[in-house]
């Protein structure tokens, strides 16, 4: 193999990387932007966090539906489902492990919903791989049958959580070192949220570190963009669909576990109630992306957050009306990614 | 070259509905380009992609290397040996040229593992990807973009290159430096060629096969076809000179 000479013009224009900071600029604009709305820092710090965390949370839920969507092309409306499974497995630790959770440790409270998590992530990766098996296979390209059968099993999945916990609410302790807030100045800031948005911040990272710097990750990203020039490359496809769902559905019941322990009761639609939300999020961040579904969440709990401040009664509407904005702006929604 | 590497005996595809491929006879020799020519809709992607795997023969037999391959799984037809560079080139453009290129390289599993001996052979063909190597592909040129497509196929050693119209589109310039490239690369692999550009393919072709109505309709050697006037005018409807 010696080298020959270059063959070709070396000489061609390339097109500059644009590097899109627009969308990037969105969240830090828009905390920026309400600061003089709403009058007052401590209230506009408490709110800010607050804002931040709920975005996480739906985040966590959201990321794993847009790389489903991303890579296989299906319309997962029951992605729902593994948040509630996801919150109620962890009662399975949480309820028994009471002491644990009302000890005054941190590491004991940290080790339980760690255990928690584990244990959640676990049981709806399994669910996730039996999900794509029995529900999702048969009807690959099939959106209007991927709507129904989805909801389908997401009522399926709500019954079945009546059968094995019960139908009634299911009361969620927040272990005691999470309890409370730091007070800084006047303002107030719950150490819940904080966590929250630490572990949100910790998925985040790791999904984009997996897609960034492994060959996996590159695979899904490749796959996302034209799953059949992957195939014809030597990769089969298909395992990673069943991982990626399975990744999908543990995030979910991830979300489902911090969204449980911060709304400290269950029910089993609460994962159901999400469903519209998350869709949203990945909409506004364009299909697939992951990045754009990370500013998605961020954008539509801050903007639920200071409406139901400043006006309360727009807040019922801000995620429509958030939606609405950016794709008027950007119909692909923030970070299109491209597709074949 | 006298021993088949790749064999079609009768060979069906449909479509849905449509019946593309009516029985395609083709055999492609070791060593050099064999070039499958014939208008549009003849049936020469479907061709391709037959071979790949990407629709399966409804009727009919795809041999490669002695193997009966007709209802491998894509992955394992590439596993086999063959690489696949489709007429829209299928780089991921979200994707720098490194990344482009290490996925294709299925033996490594970190970049620092590929193999900087025949990144360099590329580099002599297609130095530009060496100047763009962490661009974004979806930033590059036609012409570049074809280059990275064509690259990755070649990444790593393969029996035989599927290519597909490679110079649609591109500035006859590049063209020109295509044929350069595959004038070298002819020395060392086995490429199957589909094209539309007789005056960039008889330059290069070693064999040739003509399609027509999903069939193959001549098949033969490129000095004869191109030597040949009234046999174009025949098969293709046109001859060399009114492409020079």
């Amino acid at each position: 193999m010696t080298a020959v000479p270059q063959t070709l013009p070396q000489d061609s224009p390339l097109a500059k990387v644009r590097v899109d900071v627009l969308p990037l600029l969105l969240v830090p604009v828009l905390a920026l932007l309400m600061l003089p709305l709403v009058g007052s820092f401590p209230t506009w710090v408490t709110l800010t966090v607050a804002g931040l965390a709920m975005g996480m949370m739906v985040f966590m839920m959201a990321s794993g539906l847009t790389l489903i969507f991303g890579l296989m092309d299906v319309l997962n409306f029951g992605h729902g489902a593994f948040v509630s499974v996801g919150a109620f497995t962890a009662t399975m630790i949480l309820l028994p492990m009471k002491a644990w959770v009302e000890a005054e440790s941190v590491w004991m409270n940290l080790s339980v919903v760690g255990l928690a998590i584990l244990l959640a992530m676990l049981v709806t990766g399994l669910l996730g791989w039996a999900f794509e098996r029995i529900i999702i296979r048969p009807v690959y390209g099939l959106h209007l049958k991927q709507i129904l059968i989805t909801m389908g099993g997401m009522i399926v999945a709500e019954q079945l959580i009546h059968v094995i916990w019960g139908a009634e609410q299911i009361p969620l302790q927040l272990p005691t070192t999470f309890r409370g807030a730091f007070i800084f100045g006047d303002a107030a800031l719950e150490k819940y949220r904080l966590i929250a948005v630490g572990v949100g911040l910790a998925v985040f990272v790791t999904m984009f570190l997996v897609l960034n710097r492994t060959k996996v990750g590159l695979l899904i990203r490749a796959g996302v963009e034209n799953g059949e020039m992957v195939e014809a490359l030597g990769y089969r496809i298909r395992r990673l669909f069943v991982g990626v769902f399975m990744a999908g559905s543990a995030l979910a019941g991830l979300g489902g576990v911090m969204w449980g322990l911060y709304k400290e009761t269950l029910t089993a639609a609460i994962g159901g109630e999400m469903t519209v939300l998350v869709f949203i999020v990945i909409i506004i961040g364009g299909l697939g992306s992951v990045g754009g579904c990370f500013i998605g969440a961020m954008m539509v709990a801050l903007v639920a957050n200071y409406a139901g401040f400043l006006v309360p009664k727009v807040a019922l509407v801000s995620d429509i009306l958030l939606m609405v904005a950016v794709l008027l702006w950007r119909p692909q929604g923030l970070y299109p990614v491209a597709k074949r | 070259m006298s021993e088949d590497l790749l064999r079609l005996e009768g060979v069906h595809t449909h479509i849905g509905q449509y019946h593309i491929l009516q029985g395609v006879d083709l055999a492609v020799p070791k060593g050099g380009i064999t070039v499958l020519l014939g208008r549009n809709g003849a049936g020469k992607t479907t061709t391709l992609r037959t071979i790949m795997g990407l629709w399966h023969a409804s009727r009919g037999t795809v041999r490669f290397a002695g193997e009966d391959i007709t209802q491998a799984r894509t992955p394992e037809i590439a596993c086999a040996g063959i690489s696949y560079v489709p007429e829209s080139m299928g780089i991921f453009s979200d994707l720098t040229v490194r990344e482009n290129l290490f996925l294709a390289a299925r033996g490594v599993k970190s970049f620092a593992e590929m193999d900087e001996a025949r990144l360099e052979w590329i580099f002599g063909f297609f130095g530009a990807l060496k100047r763009f190597w962490n661009q974004p592909a979806g930033t590059l040129s036609g012409g570049q973009k074809q280059m990275v497509a064509i690259a990755r196929a070649i990444v790593e050693p393969r029996k035989l290159l599927l290519i597909d119209e490679p110079t649609k589109g591109l500035a006859p310039a590049i063209i020109q430096g295509m044929v350069a490239a595959f004038r070298e690369l002819k020395q060392t692999e086995t490429i199957l060629l589909v094209e539309q550009n007789f005056s960039f393919v008889c330059a290069l072709g070693d064999t040739v096969a003509v399609m027509d109505g999903g069939r193959i309709v001549h098949s033969g050697a490129m000095a004869d076809l191109a030597g040949d006037l009234d046999l174009q005018h025949r098969l293709l409807g046109l001859s060399l000179d009114s492409h020079q």
